[in-house]
């Protein structure tokens, strides 16, 4: 079927497979391989982007559901000329990241957190952040992060 | 991780979308949000031959105060629910619940209609339907019906939707000022309940529905009863688990879920009363 | 803090991490996200069968499916291995090690062994092309409990006729019969069992494959989400047969490994022998539940640990049995781990010459296990500074105390252990008083005394764990007497190009440690560069041909070490140079902030960046020495370092629910000099959370079929953020004395310490009612059942 979505402001239309996932979309027909697949069953977070605005979990999107819709992915959230997203700054700043796997969901969950409650409490930002799973960081900087972000 | 193939139609409203389940039979199903099947089809639990995506259908998402009860269309995501000050000032429990559900990007994509007619006993929205006494609307082919949330689940994963019927809008009495509790016992906060309790109480007027305590979301009837004649809390929580009849998974026996469905029983009574 | 190391300012700073920018803006390529044109797509069919004979594998119908280019059983593929799995450790020279081939041929042996596969032109196509392959299984009785598996009752593997892999002793007495007496004549005694669960390492990143033909000539190219590409292109060419000049492992960008990218697995060897015999890219990328099932585990122990004290609280012997649950086969170290547990029984402790270590290791028919982080060390950890907290119940004294009267004395460093191992430096008592400082001890245990009354609903617990690491794996000669398979070295080349940017390259294999920071911090410590003017090169062996990869908390203690070392020799290289420029003797130079000068001449002077470009242009070079600078060192740590440190916890229980709330975790650890004290911190916490999932959250449940009921990570659970404490971390700095930096490693230290200190926290909460043992994960179910258990005793 044909699918048409706006990426990171660029219009991407192909005929793909009713069962094509959002996320494959994303990185095989769009070829934004920055959102990651962590898990099958919606648990991790890794594949975190934006709809419309909103942060949701792009592997349990189908395609054709987000025919039509706007996407933002990790990789059109710093600005043209480069520079970092202020949550991108502050993941960096405060060593919210090791390896980098969750990371582009994270950073797109917090983003939206943020949008949602701009001055959250620790235990807003912990509770904001349930659906995403990071192995490396024990939160802790993470969740300094995004604290951080917002008090910028 | 890849679903088994399948065919894709989508419906611009509740008549087409009947219409189109009824030429594809029994191996269609409804795509809502689609945070409950798409996980399963991933996993090649579900692999419907036919998807019929409502997510579309626009005029099944609102939220109306309707005089002594709220309504809410089927197609309404939890994070409007959890957002509206239509459900936060009348029925603040159910606004409360749903911020439970999953976690923030599964609630901006699920929907209330979608979790309620996936029917399991592990999700927060029927046990708190229950509790609030609410009435679903389902409409098929030969027009809509009234369901009543306490005569609607039939078993695990199943309710007395007819195969042709979908859900299109709860209609949710309003709380009226009643205390209220949402007690969620789980081990991560982005999981299924361990134990839930969706309580609320108006004087001698209380009313508990229990979540993963049976194949099918329970109304603990021996709590309210036992309120209306007077009991203790103490007392009353005692019987939360009387219409029970759990089962034992990785997290929880069954006599711990007993256990927990009195002592979180209690707790929500008390946080009603208060 | 304070640095005892000379810095040029930047080594024990902060930086901000130089992999970040890449990682944070989707421009770096994991393995899955490397575009392959015209790869076909590996799909494995498993069995579902914890145990069976494979009757027959009928792939006709997979082979017609549209897309599919082949489909194999194990049978069919039989002829292409010219070694079976590897095993690296054989821990004895009676070790049984059953036939283990990537594809089983006549017998499956869990749940996840892989039987069959499929290869097409997309994803989609092999995967539903797997569905179609039918085979016929006859289900045998399954072998799920270490102790029924030590029986022999069912025996999994007929060809070594039992399920006992090995037994491996460690016995030091200075008499014979010294354990013996020890314990009779002891005025204290304990004897617990403690269960080592099973465990998921669930790195973030799946693990992913693809395996690239090149054009001409049989090169192989095989891009890896591994922390091991050194290893795993030796071991991939000796298992196919292929020469191993031919082979060129990349691990791309990794995300995360904790031991479970420190293997070989089948679906490597699967692509490359696919992709070598349809001379085409082949690629795999595992699935959640595929990596939960088939992915090493970590853990499985039953630990029996006996401990004898004098009147005093002193330890006078250890005794231990250990089981070890290997599961189905051996994989690349898994029977080694127990053995590197072995050594770390009394912890911190003084311990006389009466130790009594014994580790039989069994089949089962579970999935593999083998190296997850901490690796035999955090077991260890855990029944010593459990069984502590134990002895000290047992003899009435506070369990800080207890340890307090068994730390090795800050001054008997360098100590030399009843093991015979030298432990490097310590200051136990002055990381204990930090931990108690930051924590509020005294404070606790006042509070203790008013919350934990009669009755009371929410009872406070305090836990502590003292630990050593053992780590920077490992010296080659200590490694060699443990049988290990290989050595412990780490390679190391630093080259100043002409302009005066540093090229590292290095043995090590980061995936998420942060070493391009790290290494670039010591070279520009070391030759007076910024950071920024040097890069890393790394995970490549075509770049990076010498290396043994990143575990055990190595790297920065031997690949670390090694890059200064190969620094040093720069700086002597160049030396000569500026020597023959300056006409001076090498010897008055003084070299510092980049630049030799002539001792007493500051106006005699030369850079590092003019010597380079003599070295690049050789014009007027000292007579004899080769044009370029650059330095190559194979560094061989003489010892392990031995970081240490303690951790405490602070729980509440609800034991009405059996729900434990973490108040607060203080971690004051200990890892010599910090070259990096952000990456250092960021080690710990996410440690400490790893090792507090073991005690609160994780484990892989097994039905008594030998299903995997914990296959997703709905079912799995790795906390969230939602789900556990901030930490609070403070340092102690006592520098090893064994390398040239002081350091000694800190990739482990928060998964060895916060097990035992999470699980203590809540015995100690739960003392009031007669708890004096929980099991893990301490779920709220658990809990609840413990208590009942103990008020029902006590009655």
């Amino acid at each position: 079927m044909e699918i048409s979505i706006t990426i990171n402001g660029k219009a991407v239309s192909a005929d793909v497979e009713p069962r094509t996932l959002l996320v494959q979309f994303i990185r095989e027909t769009a070829g934004l391989t920055g959102t990651n697949i962590g898990c099958d069953t919606s648990s991790c977070g890794a594949c975190s982007i934006h709809l419309d605005g909103e942060a949701v979990k792009s592997c349990t999107i189908l395609a054709a559901q987000a025919d039509g819709g706007s996407v933002t992915t990790i990789e059109g959230l710093a600005s043209a000329d480069g520079t970092l997203h202020p949550m991108q700054q502050a993941f960096m700043e405060n060593h919210g990241l090791q390896c980098g796997y969750c990371t582009p969901g994270m950073v797109m969950a917090a983003t939206s957190l943020l949008n949602d409650i701009p001055n959250p409490s620790e235990e807003d930002v912990r509770i904001g952040l349930e659906g995403n799973l990071c192995r490396c960081t024990g939160y802790h900087n993470i969740v300094q992060a995004v604290l951080a972000c917002a008090n910028k | 991780m890849i679903p088994a193939a399948f065919d894709y139609v989508r419906a611009s409203s509740a008549e087409e979308a009947i219409n189109l389940i009824g030429q594809h039979g029994d191996e269609a199903k409804f795509l809502a949000g689609g945070h409950s099947l798409v996980p399963l089809m991933k996993l090649r639990l579900a692999q419907p031959s036919v998807l019929i995506d409502i997510g579309r259908v626009s005029d099944l998402s609102y939220i109306k105060d309707a005089g002594d009860h709220i309504t809410i269309g089927a197609l309404t995501r939890h994070r409007d629910v959890e957002t509206s000050s239509i459900v936060n000032e009348h029925v603040p429990l159910l606004a409360h619940a749903t911020s439970h559900v999953g976690d923030p990007q599964v609630r901006r994509r699920g929907t209330i209609g979608g979790s309620l007619a996936h029917a399991d006993p592990a999700s927060d929205l029927p046990a708190t339907t229950l509790a609030l006494g609410a009435t679903y609307v389902a409409q098929g082919p030969n027009g809509s019906r009234e369901i009543p949330a306490s005569a609607f689940y039939s078993g695990y994963l199943t309710s007395v939707l007819a195969a042709d019927e979908m859900l299109t809008e709860i209609r949710v009495p309003k709380m009226n000022g009643a205390g209220w509790s949402f007690q969620k016992f789980n081990r991560r906060a982005q999981d299924w309940a361990i134990v839930g309790v969706a309580a609320w109480r108006n004087g001698n007027e209380a009313s508990v529905a229990l979540v993963n305590m049976a194949s099918v979301p329970v109304l603990a009837t021996s709590v309210g009863a036992a309120i209306a004649s007077g009991a203790s809390i103490e007392d009353a929580a005692a019987q939360a688990a009387a219409e029970a009849d759990p089962q034992a998974d990785l997290n929880a026996s069954v006599e711990y879920r007993q256990h927990l469905a009195r002592v979180l029983t209690r707790r929500a009574l008390e946080a009603a009363s208060a | 803090m304070t640095m005892t190391h000379e810095t040029t300012g930047v080594l024990g700073t902060r930086m901000l991490r130089k992999e970040d920018p890449a990682l944070l803006t989707g421009e770096a390529r994991f393995t899955a996200d490397l575009a392959i044109p015209g790869a076909l797509h590996l799909a494995v069919i498993r069995s579902p069968y914890a145990r069976a004979r494979i009757v027959s594998v009928d792939t006709s119908a997979a082979r017609a499916h549209a897309g599919v280019r082949a489909a194999y059983s194990g049978a069919d593929l039989a002829d292409l291995w010219a070694g079976p799995m590897p095993c690296a450790w054989p821990v004895t020279a009676d070790m049984k090690n059953p036939a283990h081939l990537p594809l089983a041929v006549s017998q499956a042996n869990y749940v996840g062994d892989g039987v069959a596969c499929v290869i097409a032109e997309t994803a989609e196509a092999a995967r539903d092309a797997a569905e179609l392959v039918d085979v016929v299984y006859e289900p045998l009785e399954a072998v799920i409990d270490l102790e029924d598996a030590v029986s022999d009752r069912v025996v999994i593997h007929d060809e070594i006729g039992t399920n006992k892999s090995y037994t491996w002793d460690l016995k030091v007495e200075e008499q014979e019969g010294d354990v013996d007496a020890a314990f009779a004549a002891a005025t204290y005694t304990v004897k617990e069992r403690y269960i080592q669960q099973r465990l998921i390492p669930a790195a973030m990143e799946p693990r992913a494959i693809v395996a690239v033909p090149q054009p001409f000539g049989g090169d192989m190219t095989l891009y890896s989400a591994t922390q091991i590409p050194h290893i795993l292109k030796v071991m991939v060419a000796l298992t196919l047969g292929i020469p191993e000049h031919q082979m060129r492992v990349i691990a791309p960008s990794v995300g995360g490994g904790f031991g479970s990218k420190l293997n070989v697995y089948a679906e490597e060897l699967l692509c490359v022998a696919l992709a070598r015999k349809h001379n085409l890219p082949v690629r795999w990328t595992e699935t959640r539940s595929e990596g939960c099932q088939a992915t090493i585990h970590g853990r499985g122990q039953i630990q029996d640990i006996e401990l004898a004290a004098d009147a005093n609280g002193r330890l006078t012997a250890v005794r231990v049995r250990l089981i070890g649950d290997m599961g189905a086969y051996l994989q690349l170290v898994t029977p080694g781990v127990p053995l590197l547990g072995a050594f770390l029984y009394a912890g911190v402790y003084e311990l006389p010459k009466a130790y009594d270590f014994s580790c039989t290791s069994v089949f089962t028919n579970m999935t593999p296990t083998d190296a997850y982080r901490g690796a035999g060390r955090p077991e260890a950890t855990y029944a010593i500074e459990r069984a502590m907290d134990s002895l000290a119940a047992t003899i009435g004294i506070d369990p800080l105390e207890l340890r307090r009267r068994n730390f090795i004395p800050t001054d008997k460093y360098p100590y030399e252990a009843f093991t015979g191992l030298v432990y490097d430096s310590g200051n136990h008592d002055g990381a204990a008083t930090l931990a108690a400082e930051l924590v509020g001890y005294d404070a606790i245990r006042a509070q203790q005394k008013t919350q934990n009354v009669d009755g009371a609903k929410r009872r406070l617990g305090i836990g502590v764990s003292t630990y050593f690491e053992m780590c920077g794996l490992a010296p080659s000669r200590v490694l060699a007497s443990l049988n290990y398979g290989a050595g412990g070295w780490e390679a190391a080349t630093v080259r100043v190009l002409p302009t005066n940017k540093i090229q590292v390259v290095t043995g090590a294999s980061p995936h998420g440690q942060g070493h391009e920071t790290a290494w670039s911090m010591i070279v520009a410590d070391k030759l007076g560069v910024a950071p920024e003017d040097v890069d890393v090169l790394h995970s490549d062996t075509a770049i990076s041909p010498l290396g043994l990869d990143t575990y055990g908390s190595r790297s920065l203690a031997v690949g670390g070490v090694a890059i200064a070392m190969a620094c040093d020799k720069v700086i002597d290289k160049a030396r000569e140079i500026a020597a023959h420029q300056l006409e001076a003797n090498p010897d008055d130079l003084e070299f510092a902030g980049g630049a030799f000068t002539v001792a007493g001449s500051p106006d005699r002077s030369m850079p590092l960046a003019a010597i380079a470009f003599e070295a690049f242009t050789a014009h007027n070079l000292p007579d004899g020495l080769e044009p370029n600078l650059e330095a190559h060192t194979t560094y061989d740590p003489p010892n392990f370092s031995w970081p240490f440190g303690t951790h405490m916890c602070v729980v509440e229980v609800d034991v009405e629910t059996g729900e434990i709330e973490v108040l607060k975790y203080v971690a004051v650890d200990d890892c010599g000099n910090q070259v990096n004290p952000l990456i250092v911190d960021g080690q710990v916490h996410g440690g400490i959370i790893q090792g507090l999932a073991q005690a609160l959250f994780e484990e892989a449940v097994f039905d008594s079929d030998g299903n995997l009921r914990t296959s997703t990570l709905a079912d799995y659970l790795v906390p969230a953020a939602s789900d556990v404490p901030s930490i609070v971390t403070g340092h102690t700095v006592t520098p090893s004395p064994t390398n040239q930096l002081g350091v000694k490693g800190v990739g482990e230290a928060g998964t060895i310490a916060s097990t035992p200190a999470v699980i203590n926290a809540v015995v100690d909460a739960l003392s009031g009612l007669g708890v004096r043992n929980m099991p893990m994960p301490a779920s709220p179910n658990t809990v609840w059942s413990v208590i009942n258990a103990a008020q029902g005793g006590s009655q």
